[in-house]
């Protein structure tokens, strides 16, 4: 049994929020400069340039990518053999509260959905947990920013519906999201459970490496079509037109019940920031 | 196109969608909370926090500034939740708003009346466009934090037209 003392997990979520905030992971960074290269449309390109140069000023100033650093979300996958000393809940919003605080970061979370009182500490965070082997702990953590986020949608599908009712949600869902959600985006589904475990898979699935597949070779195939359907629609760069509209499609899938199939579609900017570490 | 504020009316009506802008001058800020102060004030008969004839407002909630520096990362928000609040702000003589995404037919029909222009700045690019601010002052809201109303000092600010005086919307030209 591993004991495993709160203050790391404090200092670890500290660093992430200011790391995830500043500098993109490199599938994310990668794929819009390979983006440039293979747009033709030419004020798709200098929005791209853009995108290339804003990134470059945040990590050397170590400033926010974006202003809207998100609200933090969290998949905690805890070692069954760890022993943990002390409440992990709180040291998760600790490190958050000191992370922007420390990285300048902004603080965007309300208390109250109605009254809408600013925390002014960007917490709470929203955080998932799962069991694993081992007495390792992996901590992935993603700013999310909410002009994606407005943009999500779930729809309970028809098991009648099948592959193609999927992909037309799932496309229907992006045309009407359009410039806002800042394109190229990434597009996070949840296929399977129920509404709420479909809503939690699409978040999960944005959390994957753009680059990855899913590893059932049937949802791999609706994720390249997808992703060749959705660069087909023309919305490009900033909803400005352009071959460029998204960087990646990740689909994740969860056993259901016989007379249901939702369908959660969750939405990242081009800012898509997540990070990983294992403790 | 270089365009000064407060702004030259007939600038503004030569403004096609699809144009890049550079502006220089004075611009306010303003989103979510400071919109719905705005018309809570006009409605209890009060005068808004700063002169809005001719004026731009800017869509953003910036980070904090680091020290030493004025202002943190300062990218446009979605301008369709200030959708409701637009076309009474552009009757009292607003001409111009920066932000991302598209606007409702309402604000559209508003800025033909009015003659003013919607324009769309990199969503996302923060850290370029804090670049281009130079000063900083906030005047209004100071409580509600990154929204509070701040007058920005801006030098070749980069947008594009979304929305022309004659009402075209680049994101619905079929």
């Amino acid at each position: 049994m591993r004991e495993v003392d709160m203050k790391l997990i404090i200092e670890t979520v500290e660093n992430m929020c200011m790391e995830a905030n500043y500098k993109l992971s490199s599938d994310i960074e990668d794929k819009i400069i390979e983006s440039r290269k293979n747009e033709r449309n030419e004020l798709a390109r200098n929005i791209l340039d853009d995108m290339i140069e804003n990134l470059e000023i945040a990590d050397k100033k170590k400033m926010p990518i974006c202003q809207d650093t998100g609200m933090a979300v969290f998949f905690i996958e805890i070692g069954r053999d760890i022993h943990l000393n002390g409440d992990i809940d709180a040291a998760i919003n600790e490190g958050v509260r000191r992370g922007y605080k420390k990285g300048y970061l902004r603080n965007s979370i309300v208390e109250d959905p109605i009254i809408r009182n600013n925390t002014g500490d960007n917490t709470p965070a929203i955080i998932y947990y799962d069991f694993i082997e081992g007495d390792k702990i992996n901590i992935k953590f993603a700013a999310k920013g909410f002009g994606s986020e407005n943009m999500g949608a779930l729809k309970m599908l028809k098991p009648s519906d099948g592959i193609e009712g999927i992909k037309e949600f799932v496309l229907d869902t992006v045309k009407k999201a359009g410039p806002n959600p800042c394109p190229p985006i990434v597009v996070g589904v949840g296929i399977g459970g129920t509404m709420d475990k479909a809503c939690q898979l699409a978040k999960k699935a944005l959390f994957r490496d753009i680059n990855s597949n899913n590893k059932e070779k049937h949802i791999e195939e609706i994720e390249r079509d997808l992703y060749k359907k959705i660069n087909d629609l023309n919305i490009g760069p900033q909803g400005l037109s352009g071959d460029t509209t998204t960087l990646g499609v990740n689909i994740e899938i969860f056993p259901t019940h016989i007379a249901g199939l939702p369908v959660a579609v969750n939405i990242n900017c081009h800012v898509s920031r997540h990070i990983e570490r294992e403790i | 196109m270089k365009i000064r504020t407060p702004v030259n009316i007939e600038e503004i009506e030569k403004l096609k969608i699809g144009d890049r802008v550079y502006i220089t001058g004075y611009i306010y800020t303003a989103r979510d909370s400071a919109h719905k102060k705005m018309i809570e004030s006009l409605n209890s008969g009060e005068k808004l926090p700063f002169d809005i004839e001719n004026q731009i407002i800017y869509y953003v909630g910036p980070c904090p500034a680091k020290p030493n520096e004025i202002i943190g990362s300062a990218g446009p928000t979605t301008s369709f939740r200030m959708d409701a609040y637009t076309p009474t702000l552009l009757d009292l003589g607003l001409k111009g708003m920066i932000g991302k995404g598209s606007r409702n037919d309402e604000v559209i029909e508003s800025i033909k009346k009015n003659k003013a222009v919607y324009l769309g700045a990199g969503g996302g690019l923060g850290a370029l466009i804090a670049s281009k601010i130079k000063s900083v002052e906030i005047i209004a809201y100071e409580e509600l934090g990154p929204e509070a109303i701040r007058k920005i000092y801006v030098e070749d600010f980069p947008a594009i037209v979304l929305v022309d005086s004659e009402g075209r919307d680049i994101f619905n030209r079929d």
